[in-house]
C-alpha cells in the first residue's frame, strides 16, 4: 500500500486512510481510526508474533546499559520519526515498527476505547505547536458551583462539572455531573495506572494548605476549584490522556461508584513493586543518561518552585500589611485637613491621594492571589508528579534489568551443565542414568529460558514505551512549563505596572490641582 | 508654574515661590555656598527687610566627631558642626574669599535658643531638631551617632539658624550674632545676661494657666490649635513610619526573586537568558527602595520642625496666660485696696473681715492710727494703679507683637507646608515612574523566556 505523507500535517502516515475522522480531529490521532491498527489493539495479542529485530539488536546477553535509548532511533527506525517519513515504501517494516507503539494489554491502558499513538518527539513536536490553535478543541470542560453536602457520616464538597464536545466516542454532546474531590483523586489514580509514565497535569491538594485553618473555607473551596477546572482541562488538552476510558467516565456517567474498582492491574502493579524494590538498587546504574539529566533537573527544579512559592506567598502578605497601614494613614491627613484653612484642600488632597493608592494596592494583591500564585504553585506539585514520574520509569527499568540478569544466570547454569560432569548421587538412587539426568535438567533450563525470553522482550517493550513516553511527554511538559511560567510572570510584572501607573495618575492629578490653586492664587493676588 | 519647578532645583524654586509670598517677603536668598538640602524649607523662608540674613551668608557646612571631658570629668564622645559665615559682598570681590567658621556642639544651640526664648516671649522662636530620633522605622537608626541622623541634624540646625537668621527682630540680637561669629566666650556672654534667672518657672506658668479668667480669646484659640496641631502630626509621623516599614518589606522581598531566579536559569536552556536579566530587574527594584525612603524623610523632617513648632506657638500663649495672670491678680489687688480704704474712711464694715472682728472686740483705732493706715493704703493705691497701668500696657504690648509674630508664623507655615506636601507628591510620583520602568524591564525579559 502506497502511503503518501505531507510532512506538514500529521506525521502519521496511516492517518490519511479515514480522513473524515482525520479532518475532525486531526492531530489527535488515535489507532482507532485505522481499521488495520485496531485489530492489533485487541488485548491478549500474542507477544511472538510481534517483533522483527534488526540482527544487532537480537538480546543476546545483558543489554549494555544507557542504550536503550540511543537504541530506537538508530537500528528500530521509529515509524513516525522523521527518518520514516520519508520511505513509506517499506510497509512491512512499518506495520512492525508499528506494532511497537501498538498497545499491548498488559502495559498499556486496556480500558482505553482508542489506541493512543504514542509518541515520537517529532510527532509530539507536530501537534504541540498546532494545539495552541483553539478551534482544534473538541472537548470543552468546566468545574463550577460548589455545593456542600452534609451526610451523617461526612462532611463534603461537590462540583458541578459541565462538558461539551463533539466527539463521536460521546453518546450526547453535552454532560453535566457532580463529583467531590475523592472522584478526582480517582480519576488520577486511574489515568496514572494507565499511562505510568505519562506527566499528568498536578492536581490540587488533598489538604488545606498550611497557613489555612479551616477545610472548608471560602477561599479555600475557590482555590480548589479553580485547580480542579484547571487538571480537567490539562487532560482534555492532552492528546493521549484525553482519549482515556475512566476520563470519560468520570466526565460522563452519573454515578461514578458503580465504575469505581480495584481491578486486576492493581496486583499486577503490587508483584511489579515489590521485584522492583528488590533490584532497587540496580535501577540507578542503568539509567540512560537523559533520564538522569531529567531526575537532576527535576530535584533543582523544585526546589526552585518551592523558593518561588513561597517568595510569592510573602510578597502577598507584604502587600496586604502595606494596604493595613495605608488605611489608617489618609485618615490623619482628612483629620489634619480640619483644624487648617488655607492647608485644608491640598491636605484632603493627599488623603484622597493616598486612599486611591490603597484601592490600587488591594488590586494589585487580588490580581496576584488569583494568577500568579496558583500558577507558581501548579509547578510545585507539577515537580513532584514528575519526581514519581521518573520513579516509575526508574521501577519499570529495574524490573527489566533483574529479568536480564535472571535471564544471564539461567544461561550460564546451562552452559556449565554442557561441560560438566554431572555426578547425582541423588538422580543415582532413584536408578536413573546421568545422562538422563543431564538431559531433565538441561530441558528444565531451556524451558526456564525460554519464559524469561519472552518476559525478557516483552519487559524490553515495556521499557522502551514507557521511555518514549516519558520523553515525548517530558517535551510538551517543558513546552507547556515555558509557555505558563512566561504568561504567569508577564502577568505579573502587567499587574504591578498597572498598579504604578494609577497610583502614578493619582499624584499628578493632585499636582495639577495644585498648581491650578497656585495660579489662582496668583491671579486674585495680581487683580486684588 | 510649578509644574516645571517640578524636579528642578530647590535654588529656582525658591525664586518663584517666594515671590508670591506676602507684602513682608523679599526674594529668596542665593547662595553661593552648596547647601544641598534637598527638601529643605530654606526656600520658602520669607525675609524681613532688616534681617541678618541679608548681610551675612550663613551655613552649617560640615560635621565632626569629638572626644572630651564632659561636666562629669567623664570622656565622651559627642559631634560638632561647623558654622560657615560670610559677608554677602564680599562674594562679589573676592571669589576666593575664606568663609569665618567656627565649631558648636548641639548643646550650645540648645543654650541660644533657651536665651532667644526669655528673650523674645512674643516671638514664636525657631525649634531645634530634635535631641533623640523618634518616630523611627524599624531600619532607620535611632542611634544619634549615626552618620544618617547626624546629616539630618546637620541641616536641621542650617534650617534653624537661616530662620533665625531671617527674622526682624530675632536676626538683630547680639547674642544670635556672637555665636556665629565668636567661638570662645560665647557661653559666658550668654550666662552674663542672666536669662536663666528672668525665665518663668514652670509652677508659675502651670498656676497661671490654670487660674487665669479672661485669656484673650484669639490666645485661647490658637492654644487649642497649637494642641490639635501637635497631635495630628505625632500621629501622622507614628503612621507614616509604619507605613515605610512596609513598603520596605515589599520591595526588599523582590530581592529573592533575583536569587532565585539565577539559580533556576542554571538549569534552563531557552529559559535562561529571560530569568537572568529579570532576576537582575528585581534586584534593582529591591534596591530602590533604599533611596526613596532616604527621601521620604526629609518630608518626615518637614513635619517634625512643625511638630516642634506648634510647642513654640504654646509657649507664647502660655506667656499671655501669664501676663495676663498677672494684671489681673494687680488689678484684684488693687480692688480690694480700694475697699479696704473706702472701709477705713466711711467706717463701714461691709464685709466680714479680720479688722471688723478686732475693731469690734478690742475696739475701734484711734484716728491717728487710721489716719496712718489710710496715707499707707492711699500710698499702695497709687502704686497698684501704676502697677495696673504697667501690666495693661505690657499685656496689649504683647499680645500686639505676638499677635503680629503669630501672623507670620501662620503665612510661613502655610507656605512651608504645602511646599512640603507638594514634594511629598513629586517623591511618590518619582517612585511611581521607577516602577514602572523596572516593571516594564523585567516584563520585557519575561516576554523573552
Amino acid at each position: 500500500m502506497r502511503i503518501s505523507i505531507s510532512p506538514a500535517r500529521s506525521s502519521a502516515p496511516h492517518l490519511q486512510q479515514r480522513p473524515l475522522l482525520w479532518a475532525r480531529r486531526r492531530f489527535r490521532f488515535g489507532a482507532g481510526d485505522f481499521p488495520r491498527l485496531r485489530r492489533w489493539a485487541e488485548p491478549g495479542r500474542e507477544l511472538g508474533r510481534r517483533r522483527r529485530r534488526p540482527p544487532s539488536l537480537s538480546a543476546s546477553g545483558t543489554m549494555e546499559g544507557s542504550t536503550a535509548a540511543a537504541r530506537v532511533p538508530r537500528s528500530a527506525p521509529h515509524p513516525l520519526s522523521k527518518d520514516v517519513l520519508g520511505f513509506a515504501d517499506d510497509e512491512e517494516e512499518d506495520d512492525d515498527d508499528l506494532e511497537v507503539f501498538s498497545k499491548d494489554a498488559t502495559f498499556t491502558d486496556a480500558s482505553s476505547f482508542n489506541i493512543s499513538m504514542p509518541t515520537s518527539p517529532s510527532s509530539m513536536i507536530n501537534q504541540l505547536t498546532l494545539e495552541d490553535e483553539p478551534d482544534n478543541r473538541d472537548l470543552f470542560i468546566t468545574v463550577d458551583d460548589p455545593e456542600h453536602h452534609a451526610t451523617a457520616l461526612e462532611n463534603f464538597f461537590t462540583y458541578r462539572i459541565i462538558t461539551k464536545t463533539t466527539r463521536s466516542e460521546f453518546d450526547s454532546s453535552e454532560y453535566e455531573v457532580r463529583r467531590r474531590y475523592q472522584d478526582f483523586f480517582w480519576l488520577k489514580g486511574q489515568l496514572e495506572q494507565a499511562h505510568s509514565t505519562l506527566i499528568l497535569p498536578p492536581l490540587p491538594e488533598k489538604f488545606a494548605i498550611r497557613g489555612m485553618v479551616e477545610r472548608f473555607n471560602e477561599d479555600f473551596i475557590e482555590t480548589r476549584r479553580k485547580a480542579l477546572h484547571k487538571f480537567l482541562n490539562r487532560i482534555a488538552d492532552h492528546p493521549t490522556l484525553s482519549f482515556n476510558e475512566d476520563f470519560k467516565i468520570f466526565l460522563t456517567v452519573q454515578d461514578l461508584a458503580s465504575h469505581k474498582k480495584v481491578g486486576s492491574a492493581f496486583i499486577s502493579k503490587m508483584e511489579e513493586t515489590v521485584r522492583a524494590v528488590a533490584s532497587s538498587v540496580k535501577s540507578v546504574k542503568n539509567r540512560p543518561d537523559e533520564f538522569t539529566a531529567m531526575c537532576e533537573y527535576v530535584d533543582i527544579f523544585h526546589q526552585k518552585m518551592g523558593r518561588l512559592d513561597r517568595i510569592n506567598q510573602r510578597i502577598l502578605k507584604e502587600w496586604r500589611e502595606h494596604s493595613v497601614a495605608l488605611k489608617e494613614y489618609s485618615p490623619v491627613y482628612t483629620l489634619w485637613s480640619g483644624s487648617e484653612n488655607e492647608l485644608a484642600e491640598p491636605l484632603t488632597g493627599i488623603a484622597s491621594s493616598i486612599d486611591s493608592c490603597c484601592k490600587a494596592t488591594e488590586g494589585l494583591t487580588v490580581g496576584l492571589s488569583e494568577d500568579l500564585l496558583p500558577a507558581l504553585h501548579e509547578y510545585v506539585l507539577s515537580a513532584e508528579t514528575l519526581k514519581s514520574v521518573l520513579k516509575r520509569r526508574d521501577l519499570i527499568q529495574a524490573d527489566y534489568d533483574s529479568r536480564i540478569d535472571a535471564l544471564a544466570n539461567r544461561k550460564a547454569e546451562r552452559e556449565m551443565l554442557e561441560h560438566s560432569d554431572l555426578s547425582f548421587t541423588f538422580g543415582a538412587f532413584l536408578g536413573k542414568s546421568m545422562e538422563e539426568m543431564k538431559q531433565q535438567k538441561q530441558q528444565k533450563i531451556d524451558r526456564e529460558i525460554e519464559e524469561l525470553q519472552a518476559e525478557v522482550a516483552h519487559l524490553e517493550d515495556k521499557v522502551e514505551y514507557a521511555n518514549s513516553n516519558l520523553k515525548a511527554d517530558w517535551k510538551r511538559w517543558c513546552l507547556n512549563m515555558r509557555s505558563d511560567m512566561k504568561s504567569a510572570f508577564c502577568n505579573m510584572a502587567e499587574n504591578n505596572i498597572h498598579y504604578f501607573e494609577e497610583c502614578l495618575a493619582t499624584w499628578e492629578s493632585f499636582l495639577a490641582m495644585q498648581q491650578t490653586e497656585m495660579k489662582m492664587d496668583e491671579n486674585s493676588k495680581n487683580s486684588g | 508654574m510649578m509644574a516645571d519647578q517640578v524636579g528642578q532645583q530647590e535654588e529656582e524654586e525658591q525664586v518663584s515661590v517666594a515671590s508670591n509670598s506676602g507684602p513682608q517677603a523679599e526674594p529668596g536668598f542665593q547662595s553661593g555656598l552648596d547647601i544641598g538640602s534637598p527638601a529643605g524649607n530654606r526656600s520658602t523662608i520669607m525675609e524681613d527687610k532688616s534681617c541678618l540674613l541679608k548681610k551675612l551668608e550663613i551655613s552649617v557646612s560640615e560635621a565632626e566627631k569629638r572626644t572630651g571631658k564632659n561636666a562629669m570629668n567623664m570622656q565622651e564622645v559627642y559631634t560638632v558642626y561647623l558654622i560657615e559665615t560670610r559677608p554677602v559682598d564680599s562674594q562679589n570681590e573676592d571669589e576666593n574669599c575664606v568663609p569665618d567658621s567656627l565649631w558648636r556642639r548641639y548643646s550650645e544651640f540648645e543654650l541660644l535658643r533657651s536665651y532667644l526664648v526669655v528673650a523674645y516671649p512674643c516671638i514664636v522662636v525657631p525649634p531645634l531638631p530634635e535631641k533623640r530620633a523618634e518616630f523611627v522605622w524599624h531600619k532607620l537608626s535611632a542611634d544619634n551617632m549615626d552618620p544618617d541622623f547626624v546629616e539630618r541634624r546637620r541641616i536641621g540646625l542650617e534650617n534653624f539658624l537661616l530662620r533665625v537668621a531671617s527674622h526682624s527682630v530675632l536676626s538683630l540680637n547680639t547674642i544670635f550674632y556672637l555665636f556665629l561669629t565668636q567661638e570662645n566666650g560665647w557661653k559666658e556672654a550668654v550666662n552674663e545676661s542672666g536669662f536663666q534667672a528672668k525665665a518663668d518657672s514652670r509652677l508659675k506658668a502651670l498656676n497661671a494657666t490654670f487660674r487665669v479668667k479672661n485669656p484673650d480669646k484669639k490666645f485661647t484659640e490658637l492654644k487649642h490649635y497649637g494642641d490639635e496641631l501637635q497631635s495630628v502630626i505625632s500621629q501622622l509621623l507614628r503612621v507614616r513610619a509604619r507605613v515605610a516599614d512596609r513598603l520596605y518589606g515589599v520591595y526588599k522581598v523582590h530581592g529573592n526573586y533575583g536569587r532565585v531566579f539565577s539559580e533556576w536559569s542554571a538549569i534552563e536552556k531557552e529559559m535562561g537568558d529571560g530569568l537572568q536579566s529579570a532576576g537582575h530587574h528585581m534586584d534593582v527594584y529591591a534596591a530602590s527602595i533604599d533611596d526613596i525612603l532616604e527621601e521620604e524623610e526629609h518630608y518626615a523632617d518637614q513635619l517634625k520642625e512643625y511638630l516642634f513648632f506648634a510647642e513654640a506657638l504654646r509657649s507664647v500663649c502660655r506667656k499671655h496666660e501669664l501676663q495676663q495672670y498677672e494684671l489681673e491678680m494687680a488689678a484684684l489687688d488693687l480692688t480690694s485696696k480700694k475697699q479696704q480704704k473706702e472701709e477705713l474712711a466711711t467706717g463701714t464694715v461691709r464685709t466680714f473681715s479680720l479688722k471688723g472682728m478686732t475693731s469690734k472686740l478690742f475696739g475701734q483705732e484711734t484716728p491717728e492710727q487710721r489716719e496712718a493706715k489710710l496715707n499707707t493704703l492711699e500710698e499702695q493705691i497709687a502704686d497698684g494703679e501704676e502697677l495696673v497701668k504697667a501690666k495693661n500696657l505690657e499685656c496689649e504690648d504683647f499680645m500686639k507683637n505676638a499677635w503680629a509674630d503669630i501672623e507670620r508664623f501662620k503665612e510661613q507655615k502655610n507656605k512651608d507646608l504645602k511646599e512640603a506636601l507638594i514634594s511629598y507628591a513629586v517623591m511618590q510620583i518619582s517612585m511611581c515612574k521607577k516602577g514602572i520602568q523596572v516593571w516594564t524591564n523585567a516584563k520585557e525579559c519575561f516576554s523573552k523566556m
